[in-house]
């Protein structure tokens, strides 16, 4: 199996122009086989779903789902027919791994997911025993990709890298804006991704040489019930910058408490981290919500798949916002196609010539900004980019880098008060 | 470290306090009166704060007027439910009672997982995110109205219990069950209006909770933990113990989260239990057994 020759940009391609560069990639064509013959052979591929569809991650994961089934339609239509087991985590570690184990006694041949890090660390323990690849969706936390696994691949940045491209953002922010704050508070939830952010934020500040000092680090629970106190001694700080790891709830909370304690820093800012731009964020919030910079990898407007997947989306999804979901579309969608563009590549769907063919990958058509799509020995892609995505109009909107700016950035932001 | 507390920090721990109070005095009172430990009531509360947010959505009501709708409604299901299910269980064996009110804690979870899903939802009001200015106090206004209705929920309650017929006969039932049988008294009548007062008290409390905390289903089992806390804290059975034991709980979450690390604020919960149940078991305010 070689890769170089069945490296197809697949979605740029009609389902004919697919069928035949697909034939003569895996050079059976020339052995005279029927193409309905070829495409009943090897052209399922069982992909294992495991996403947090219900309890504390539910929004995200259902955004994540609404991402793979757009790839499993999408990507069927180019020969080969992704057939979705989908499992529910309930947004906790232990049920992750029993659903692991449930996919792939019900025959997955690749495991996608699982969203969050420490759900997906107790599924990559499941795939490695089994030897089933697991692609990675979303999960930030580095010792996924650094413990020697075979069979995890994962196309999302490292917290560290996510911090890194963050910060580097917000010195760009300073010096388009010609704005640089002095000090900093920062916030972290004390769940698995918000930690392994703390300590990539603490390991990088540094090494970076950011023009602020860092005043106090606060850690608070995930799962908390209000912020008050967490914002009032962030406020009692003084800090000109709050940087922020959130989720969607805690988000929400952080920046309500905000404005209540009429606390007004330079600027609110996520170094990598979701939550400022959930649909539930613009909800409650309204104008509020605006201002607020989240430093993450971003679907890149400019590509011609990430349009494809916009246009599936508004018209399979009319009743959800896509501009909310398309992190989590993006990023499950890119999972499923470098799934599907092994199985092509490898000829054949069994987990092992998935796992042979995945550190092939090179996939320079894709969604995300950043580099073509492909893994280091560790299975770790590098490439994946950053935007600094400000909220404007209640709309997540590119302001850096200048080169896909929509708008251009708003800092400091301006006060609470009187934008109701 | 500096060991100044803000004085809003205080303030916001004492009006926080205050709504965990009245919710935890709607379970001292059913366990003070019945006897039975309400494993289902941050269930019951939760039950109280999505229906403050349906009348929000659909009405239009602020859920301090929708409270005493909410109320109403709870009233019917707590009585409801003391009638049908625990009335059968009383004299039983206290596990007996405790497995029947965790299985309806449970059913009542998924129930509302099926109906509202798992996401949280807040309630808008117009003042969410207004505060009252007063020098260096900066004191959030959903959280002083919440409570200040707290406060006069709980005097009404007490007023009841203190003041009129009714109150008076449900004490003396609490006092000596064997004693109202006797004197004529229809004690499950009385036990199901004391759970329906407790559950519509709880119910109240989720209203107000409404304006400060977004409601999910799964905060339900957290704040029947939290109302043992306080009760345990306050003592068993006492109504100003309960207020008090919600304020020592607020309090000292708001000073853990400030002064220590914010993550640390359920452990000083736990750690004030622990510190209770060594030195005074009975609680702070109440009688010893």
């Amino acid at each position: 199996m070689t890769d170089e020759k069945i490296s197809v940009p697949p979605l740029r391609l009609a389902r004919r122009q697919f069928t035949k560069a697909a034939l003569a990639a895996t050079g059976v064509a020339a052995m005279g086989l029927p193409a309905s013959a070829i495409l009943a052979q090897t052209r399922t591929l069982k992909v294992g779903m495991l996403l947090p569809r219900s309890g504390f991650f539910a929004q995200a994961g259902q955004g994540c789902q609404r991402g793979a089934d757009i790839a499993a339609a999408l990507l069927s239509e180019n020969g080969l027919r992704v057939e979705l087991l989908n499992a529910d985590t309930e947004s906790d570690a232990n049920v992750a791994r029993s659903r692991a184990e449930k996919l792939i006694g019900d025959g997955a041949q690749v495991l996608v997911g699982a969203f969050d890090s420490g759900h997906t660390a107790a599924v990559a323990q499941v795939a490695e025993q089994h030897g089933v690849p697991l692609v990675i969706n979303i999960a930030a936390a580095p010792q996924l990709t650094e413990q020697g696994y075979r069979t995890v691949f994962r196309n999302f940045p490292t917290s560290k890298t996510l911090v890194r491209n963050g910060l580097a953002l917000m010195k760009d922010l300073f010096q388009a804006t010609r704005k640089t704050p002095a000090t900093a508070v920062c916030m972290y939830a004390n769940d698995t991704f918000g930690q392994a952010n703390k300590a990539a934020v603490e390991a990088l500040l540094p090494q970076l040489d950011m023009p602020f000092r860092v005043l106090e680090s606060i850690n608070y629970d995930f799962a908390a019930k209000d912020l008050s106190a967490e914002v009032a001694k962030a406020k009692a700080t003084g800090a000109d910058l709050v940087i922020a790891s959130t989720r969607a709830n805690d988000a929400i909370m952080l920046v309500r408490e905000m404005v209540k304690q009429r606390y007004r820093p330079m600027g609110l800012i996520s170094p990598g981290s979701p939550g400022f731009y959930d649909d539930q964020f613009y909800k409650v919030l309204g104008r509020y919500g605006d201002f607020v910079i989240s430093n993450v990898p971003w679907i890149d407007p400019k590509s011609e798949v990430a349009r494809r997947i916009e246009t599936a989306y508004r018209k399979e999804f009319p009743s959800y916002r896509y501009e909310s979901d398309a992190f989590n579309v993006g990023f499950t969608f890119e999972a499923v196609l470098v799934a599907t563009d092994a199985a092509r590549r490898a000829g054949s769907t069994d987990p092992k010539a998935l796992l042979q063919a995945l550190p092939g990958t090179h996939l320079p058509e894709h969604v995300m900004i950043g580099a073509p799509i492909q893994f280091d020995p560790k299975g770790q892609n590098n490439g994946v980019g950053s935007a600094a995505v400000q909220n404007r109009n209640q709309r997540p909107t590119v302001v850096l880098p200048k080169s896909s700016a929509e708008l251009d950035p708003v800092f400091p932001i301006p006060a609470w008060q009187g934008r109701s | 470290m500096s060991f100044s507390v803000p004085p809003s920090v205080i303030a916001t721990g004492v009006l926080t306090g205050l709504v965990y109070g009245l919710g935890a005095l709607g379970l001292s009172v059913i366990f003070g009166v019945v006897r039975v430990v309400n494993f289902a009531h941050g269930e019951i509360m939760v039950l109280g704060m999505y229906g403050a947010a349906l009348l929000a959505q659909h009405a239009g009501l602020d859920p301090l007027a929708a409270a005493p709708l909410v109320a109403a409604v709870l009233f019917a299901g707590g009585w409801a439910l003391q009638r049908g299910l625990i009335n059968k269980l009383i004299g039983r064996p206290e596990h007996m009672q405790f497995i029947l009110l965790a299985g309806v804690a449970m059913m009542l979870v998924n129930l509302m997982l099926m109906l509202f899903g798992p996401e949280a939802q807040a309630v808008q009001v117009a003042y969410a995110f207004d505060s009252f200015e007063l020098g260096p106090l900066v004191l959030d206004k959903v959280r002083v109205y919440a409570a200040l209705a707290a406060v006069l929920v709980a005097g009404g309650l007490s007023l009841f219990f203190s003041r009129t017929r009714l109150g008076k006969t449900i004490r003396a039932c609490a006092d000596n069950q064997l004693g109202a049988r006797v004197v004529g008294l229809d004690v499950p009548r009385l036990y199901a209006l004391t759970f329906g007062i407790g559950s519509a008290t709880a119910g109240i409390a989720g209203c107000l909770l409404t304006l400060m905390v977004d409601v999910r289903p799964l905060l339900a089992p957290e704040l029947t933990l939290l109302g043992f806390i306080i009760v345990i804290v306050g003592g068993l059975g006492s109504l100003t113990g309960a207020l008090l034991g919600g304020l020592l709980i607020g309090v000292s979450e708001a000073f853990a989260g400030f002064l220590l690390l914010p993550s640390m604020k359920s452990m000083f919960s736990y750690g004030l239990l622990i510190l209770i149940l060594l030195l005074r078991p009975q609680g702070l305010l109440g009688k010893s057994s």
